[in-house]
């Protein structure tokens, strides 16, 4: 591929180049998009990537391959998409490769094995756009991922990149910008909702120089991997919403805080920045204009806490990342005392769609009080695991089986977790809930940075709560007393409850401290830490108790209130977990009932795992107490 | 120590980009020894507790040496409902360590991670930087066998 290593000095410049980038590339006929996200390169695509493009090298085709960001079908990967037509292939290994080529590229027919087989209808589908997990999403700011190569910045002009804050510095008066934010309805995608063109006007209107921007990509809560996602596969975009956000706040210098967990998003954003300097769209004098900014990238080390937005600028100011009070905002005193607007990954990248389409146009998706769409990281127990892009208002309903395909092997649906640490777990009882800001808040949990981690009847609520409180207990930086001893109680607690050492005044214990603990910390970890724990009371009140009067997992999961069993009459005596117990718990011979200890038993279930399918001999037990008494039972069989 | 001095250069000799700095000595040796963390302080011209509270607050900071093979085991919430717990119970078993433990023959670290977003293949574990998805115990009990048979 050619680079013009030319700097554009204004809109005409930029109009001629996405011209010449659109010829150049419609010389290709065909553009194989293999999905390279830190999903995929789990499952091992740089192999795919490499054999392709050895392959079309070695049949000499003149076709694109382009390694894409991800496309949000992790379930389903390595994904590879034939451009134009849609074709999307999945669960591709190296060895398909070569069949791809010689089959679907030259002679233009379709493989179908590695096509997506419908789990209801068992129908094969051809087209991306048709897959189910795909047809009911609004994928506006996330579907441009399977278009471009993240490396490329004339990918991204390609497709209309830049154009925004073209827009805004030829056309539009910085606080243009700002009330065409602010009639968007956008709110921060991080987790609270702000309104992101309040923020900035607060900012915009703050005294001092030089202004700071932070982009927070510390995307911290377990499961969810939306921010990463985009940071990596469309990085411009990213920028893009920094420079329309500078010029209408009035920035100089702007942070892309990014987790040390995430290597591909800080070398895909390093190197984005470098080509947007390169260009002339970072620096001075960006298009020709009188206005200049520019970007950095900063790692974190390592802490929760540091994605508050006060412990992340103590964090890029070369301190501990600890959150100090606030007031002063950051809009007013931030970085080195300086006037800081923060936004989170999502957020931005929706900035240039924006000022492209129009508040009115954006403002008309979703809900009264929730504009546009949100990537959500669909996990769990789930059949189709993903980042979706979904427009506000949708139900849990619709995400969990229409997008999400149900729950994995039959099971029932138990609660939906969002929010992350600070979030809640939403029971059955409300999956007609529309996801928008203001419905899961009232439902006791929140919309947080968009993970949603789903929980079928297998999860105990005790125990979720439990490793939430683990979590928000060891991530607290202990500089305030509630959150630093409160969640340590609280911990306590949980864990004795889940021993099966739980009391009658328990429960309201724990409602009182999590009150406590919410009203009386510092910053927005202790402040919703106990949200994990109140929520399940709430929904799941039955199971506490069942934990504290009748020392029942009902859930069979806290491993000192269960006992492994084998049911006599399905056993057949292959030895399968006597060989396997690690404890030697098991006893018996060839052909004869096998009988578990549950003295000895560790609980490590290896004798559930290794039971053959069609034997299914093993099971769990709770409370103990019944199991140990079937199992005295058992040898006069 | 030469590699020191230039990393410090590339920061500008500046107390303001400690993280970084350490950041990048632990990327060339591998973990921050006390000795190469006070000449740090010596040079910055910070006090050592100050580098000390740094190190221990951020949790990617190394203070003992890695064994051969890094195991580490997602315990993020998706990997927790499909099962974490189970197979990082297993893998201490096997190796009889501890999370943030190294074995006594130097073979195998240990460390639990909040979420590595790759909640498709989950309970995930990873070992130097291999992914094996979908882990179960016996899965776990012939990856731990494999890498002692590499080592015989």
């Amino acid at each position: 591929m050619t680079s013009f290593m030319k700097r554009i000095n204004n809109e005409q410049d930029l109009n001629n180049l996405r011209e010449e980038i659109k010829k150049r590339l419609q010389g290709k006929a065909i553009t194989i998009a293999v999905c390279n996200g830190t999903g995929c390169q789990a499952y091992g695509c740089d192999k795919v990537t490499r054999a392709f493009i050895d392959e079309i090298t070695k049949q000499e085709l003149d076709l694109e391959i382009k390694p894409t960001g991800c496309h949000g079908f992790c379930q389903s990967g390595p994904i590879t998409v034939i451009q134009p037509e849609g074709i999307f292939y999945q669960r591709i290994k190296p060895e398909d490769v070569g069949e791809i080529v010689s089959e679907t590229i030259v002679k233009n027919r379709i493989i179908e094995r590695l096509l997506y087989e419908d789990p209801m209808t068992h129908e094969k589908i051809i087209h991306e756009k048709e897959v189910p997990f795909y047809r009911k999403q609004m994928r506006l700011i996330f579907g441009n991922n399977g278009f471009i190569n993240p490396r490329s910045i004339e990918d991204y002009i390609a497709i209309g990149g830049y154009s925004g804050v073209s827009k805004v510095l030829k056309e539009m008066e910085p606080e243009e910008v700002i009330e065409e934010i602010k009639d968007s309805g956008l709110r921060g995608r991080g987790g609270a909702g702000f309104l992101t063109g309040v923020k900035w006007e607060i900012c915009h209107k703050a005294e001092g120089t030089p202004k700071y921007l932070i982009c927070n990509c510390d995307e911290g809560d377990p499961g969810a991997y939306m921010d990463r996602s985009l940071l990596e596969g469309n990085p411009h975009s990213v920028i893009e919403g920094m420079l329309i956000g500078a010029y209408a706040i009035g920035a100089q210098k702007g942070f892309i805080y990014v987790r040390h967990e995430y290597p591909l998003a800080v070398k895909n954003a390093s190197y984005a920045i470098s080509q947007a300097r390169e260009y002339g769209l970072l620096g001075e004098n960006i298009l020709g204009s009188s206005f200049s900014f520019d970007l950095e990238i900063t790692r974190g080390a390592g802490a929760f806490v540091s994605g508050e937005e006060t412990a992340l600028m103590a964090s890029i100011e070369g301190r501990k990342g600890e959150p100090w009070p606030r007031p002063p905002y950051p809009a007013q005193k931030g970085l080195w005392g300086r006037p800081t607007n923060i936004n989170n990954v999502e957020t931005w990248a929706n900035v240039p769609f924006i000022i492209n389409r129009g508040a009115k146009y954006y403002s008309a998706i979703g809900t009264d009080g929730s504009k546009g769409t949100k990537i959500f990281s669909l996990v769990g127990k789930i059949n189709n695991t993903g980042l979706v892009e979904v427009p506000m208002g949708i139900t849990l309903r619709e995400l969990v089986y229409e997008i999400g395909g149900g729950i994995p092997k039959g099971k029932a649906f138990k609660a939906i977790q969002t929010g992350g640490p600070s979030g809640g777990c939403i029971p059955k009882e409300l999956l007609d809930l529309p996801v928008d800001y203001e419905s899961l808040t009232k439902a006791g949990s929140m919309m947080g940075s968009g993970g949603m981690i789903v929980m079928d009847e297998d999860t105990c609520m005790v125990d979720l709560a439990h490793y939430f409180l683990n979590f928000t207990q060891g991530e607290s930086c202990g500089k305030c007393v509630p959150c630093r001893i409160g969640t340590r109680h609280i911990l306590a607690i949980l864990e004795k409850i889940k021993r099966g050492g739980g009391e009658s005044g328990d429960i309201p214990k724990l409602e009182r401290l999590s009150e406590t603990v919410k009203k009386a910390s510092l910053c927005g970890l202790g402040q919703t830490a106990p949200n994990p724990v109140l929520t399940t009371l709430r929904y799941f009140r039955h199971e506490y108790e069942a934990h504290i009067k009748e020392k029942k997992c009902p859930a069979l999961a806290c491993k000192d209130l269960i006992s492994y069993f084998i049911i006599p009459e399905k056993c057949v005596g292959c030895m399968l977990c006597l060989k396997n117990c690690p404890a030697g718990a098991v006893s018996g011979e060839l052909k004869k009932l096998h009988i578990i200890d549950d003295h000895i038993c560790i609980r490590c279930g290896v004798c559930l795992e290794v039971c053959p399918d069609k034997v299914n001999a093993v099971v769990k037990v709770s409370p103990k107490k019944q199991a140990t008494y079937q199992a005295t039972k058992a040898p006069s069989h | 120590m030469e590699n020191l001095n230039s990393i410090l250069a590339k920061y500008g000799w500046g107390k303001m980009a400690l993280i970084p700095i350490l950041q990048d000595l632990q990327e060339e040796y591998g973990w921050l020894s006390e000795e190469l963390l006070d000449e740090v302080a010596q040079r910055l011209r910070v006090s050592s507790s100050e580098i000390f509270s740094m190190v221990t607050f951020y949790k990617s900071f190394r203070l003992k040496p890695v064994g051969k093979y890094l195991i580490t085991v997602c315990l993020g919430t998706a990997c927790h409902v499909r099962g974490a717990p189970d197979v990082l119970d297993e893998i201490k078993r096997r190796s009889g360590i501890k999370d943030g433990e190294t074995t006594k023959d130097n073979l195998f670290t240990l460390e639990t991670v909040n979420c590595v977003g790759a909640c498709a293949l989950g309970p995930i574990v990873i070992v130097n930087d291999e992914y094996h998805g979908l882990m179960s115990k016996v899965k776990v009990e012939k990856l731990i066998d494999q890498l002692y048979e590499k080592n015989q």
